[in-house]
């Protein structure tokens, strides 16, 4: 890339053929302040996908076409992220970071001879090169590292900034892109099942928790009644998270899992109930902006680590906070 | 069957964790374990040579890493591991996910005939998780990674994983890559005996000349430009639960600071 071309950034975008969730906008959002975003689908995008891409200013949608080929299986997508990089000489290939979207940065860096940026909560250009911005050792502190070769693949986790709409609307204009691909040799993909959304008792289906700006997470205090955390989930339209422990004791499943070896969150207010906050934990919602821990023991590490605690009984606590928050929207509407 | 585990020592996470003034991650024996998830993995090794049943196993504990890092050998051949490499060179120290990821897989080739790579999920100290697929990458093998639950039968592998909203399952002939969550088994805590007797294996150790990365810097392809440690959190705010106040004292956190 010379000095003066203006880079193209290739943003993966996933769910293309609904709607667009906030990480793909907030990865859009950052691409434009890097170059010219181009928007890649491994489905064939949806109407308001469409109408999402051209208020986020994208011009350029390639759907590649990887035929009968498992794009579910990560070393195959990237065989066609690959492909759109260097169909559109991209100097940045953007993904949202998630467990499948760094297992498909990896092959496209491996496949592109890029270098690879994980994790990042800010990217910036400084002088052509670009410098990614991480916070590691449970929010200790706070890195950059730049990319030494010419082309980069980066992934941004989602609440890392504020997805906002282009200055002008794109022309969104769909443009295939035929990719042959096969399943890797002595691969294959058995069975896949994808889990039933999260729903409060009305109905209304609960933030991922990845991208969810509040959640409430339950740990071994609730001994297993995870109705409280629930309750107070549901009055303020938060994610439900959890601990390793509570999964293990089949409270909850997997993907309610904070922490190292489960999901790392961000969200705006982590609430953490019935939870020690052992590293294990703390290393994945430390990057939450306000900690708020609910725990019987003043001298719960969570608490330390908090910005605000309730020392007492969760199975009142958080009910009785979600009946005043119900009450106070009540009272406003 | 040849099973290869990749082990990474890594600062404790209960330890004060920080970086260098040339920016690498302080490690001392002290404070540096085995990455936890990597017991895992060896744990899976055994596991996989015990399903294997008859014939000649062996496994080999592989890290890359300074006079320190042997300790997370040291462990795994505790655990039962057979013989131990680690791989250290002034070239390859600073290695990025993909320095590490060209040198263990450059290792690996030379040891030859390799039916199993194991791993960890993730390191917990930079929580990548990119080497397992780098690796599969460079080899050209098939991956099973954030494995939950691994069996082995008729010469396959067949493994469960649990992420982003999906179940899949997944088979892989072999040779492939493995990497295992935590949740994958409980690793086993090497006796005294065993202790006693991992003194007595080797740990071979390789330069960058002897895999063919003399000039090892160059696959490095990131550059860490800048470490800083944050301020300390402000102290807490602590409400006590008195006449069932508690919860309306947190709403009145949440509203007040306008967080909802
Ligand atoms: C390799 C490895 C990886 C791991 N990865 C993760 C991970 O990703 N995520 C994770 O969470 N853990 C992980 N763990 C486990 C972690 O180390 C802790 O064991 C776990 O986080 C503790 O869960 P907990 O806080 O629910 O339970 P505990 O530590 O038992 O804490 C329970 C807390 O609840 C409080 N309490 C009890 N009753 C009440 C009540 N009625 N009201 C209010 N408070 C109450 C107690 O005071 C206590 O503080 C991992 C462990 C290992 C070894
Ligand atoms: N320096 C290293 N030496 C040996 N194994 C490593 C090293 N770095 C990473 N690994 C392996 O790769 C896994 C994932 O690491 P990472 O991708 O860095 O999160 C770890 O759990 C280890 O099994």
């Amino acid at each position: 890339m010379t000095e003066t071309a203006v880079r193209t950034v290739l943003v993966l975008i996933e769910n293309a053929d609904a709607a667009l969730r906030s990480p793909a906008l907030e990865a859009l959002t950052l691409a434009r302040t890097l170059g010219m975003p181009v928007a890649l689908t491994l489905a064939e995008p949806s109407t308001p996908a469409l109408d999402q891409l051209a208020d986020a200013g994208v011009d350029r949608v390639l759907f590649a076409d990887l035929g009968e080929a498992p794009r579910e299986i990560p070393a195959v997508a990237a065989v066609a992220v690959a492909a759109a990089a260097a169909h559109t000489g991209a100097g940045l290939v953007l993904l949202t970071s998630s467990f499948v979207n760094k297992e498909i940065a990896a092959h496209t860096a491996w496949r592109t001879g890029a270098g690879l940026l994980i994790d990042v909560t800010s990217l910036a250009d400084a002088g052509g090169r670009l410098v990614g911005g991480k916070r590691v050792f449970a929010g200790t502190w706070d890195t950059e590292c730049a990319v030494t070769t010419q082309a980069a693949v980066a992934t941004l986790r989602p609440n890392a900034l504020t997805a906002q709409a282009a200055a002008s609307r794109g022309a969104a204009a769909v443009e295939g892109l035929p990719v042959a691909a096969s399943s890797p040799a002595g691969l294959e993909l058995l069975d896949r099942v994808v889990h039933e959304v999260s729903a409060d008792a009305s109905g209304v289906v609960r933030p991922a928790l990845a991208e969810a700006a509040v959640v409430v997470a339950g740990g071994r205090g609730t001994a297993g009644d995870f109705g409280p955390v629930e309750d107070l989930a549901d009055a303020l339209g938060a994610a439900i998270g959890s601990t390793r422990d509570a999964v293990d004791e089949g409270w909850i499943g997997h993907d309610a899992q904070v922490g190292q070896t489960g999901v790392t969150i961000a969200p705006r207010v982590y609430i953490g109930a019935g939870i020690s906050g052992a590293p294990h934990h703390h290393g994945g919602m430390q990057a939450a902006r306000t900690i708020i821990a609910v725990n019987t023991d003043s001298e719960a590490p969570l608490v330390e680590l908090s910005d605000f605690a309730v020392i007492g009984d969760l199975h009142e606590i958080l009910p009785a906070a979600a009946a005043a928050i119900r009450s106070r929207r009540a009272a406003q509407s | 069957m040849r099973i290869v585990v990749c082990v990474k020592h890594v600062p404790d996470l209960q330890s004060t964790r920080g970086f260098t003034a040339e920016h690498r991650v302080v490690r001392s024996a002290d404070d540096g374990t085995m990455n936890e998830v990597d017991e895992n993995a060896v744990e899976a090794a055994l596991a996989l040579v015990a399903a294997a049943g008859d014939g000649e196993h062996e496994i080999i504990a592989l890290t890359l890493g300074p006079d320190v890092a042997a300790d997370a050998v040291r462990r795994a051949l505790q655990m039962g591991a057979d013989r131990g490499i680690r791989i250290t060179d002034d070239a390859l120290a600073g290695a990025d996910y993909f320095g590490t990821a060209t040198a263990l897989a450059a290792a690996i080739r030379r040891i030859g005939d390799v039916d199993v790579v194991l791993t960890g999920m993730a390191a917990l100290d930079g929580l990548g998780a990119v080497v397992p697929s780098l690796l599969a990458a460079a080899l050209d093998l098939p991956q099973l990674t954030v494995v939950q639950e691994l069996t082995y039968s008729d010469g396959a592998l067949i493994a469960r994983r649990e992420l982003d909203g999906v179940t899949e399952t997944l088979r892989a002939t072999l040779p492939a890559v493995v990497a295992v969550t935590d949740l994958a088994n409980t690793p086993r805590l090497p006796k005294f005996k065993e202790i006693m007797a991992a003194r007595a294996k080797e740990i071979e150790v390789l330069g960058a000349a002897d895999l063919g990365l003399a000039d090892g810097a160059s696959t490095n392809r990131t550059e860490v430009l800048r470490t800083d440690p944050r301020p300390p959190r402000p102290e807490p705010e602590i409400v006590t639960d008195s006449d069932s106040s508690g919860g309306r004292a947190l709403a009145d956190y949440l509203i007040s600071n306008d967080l909802i």
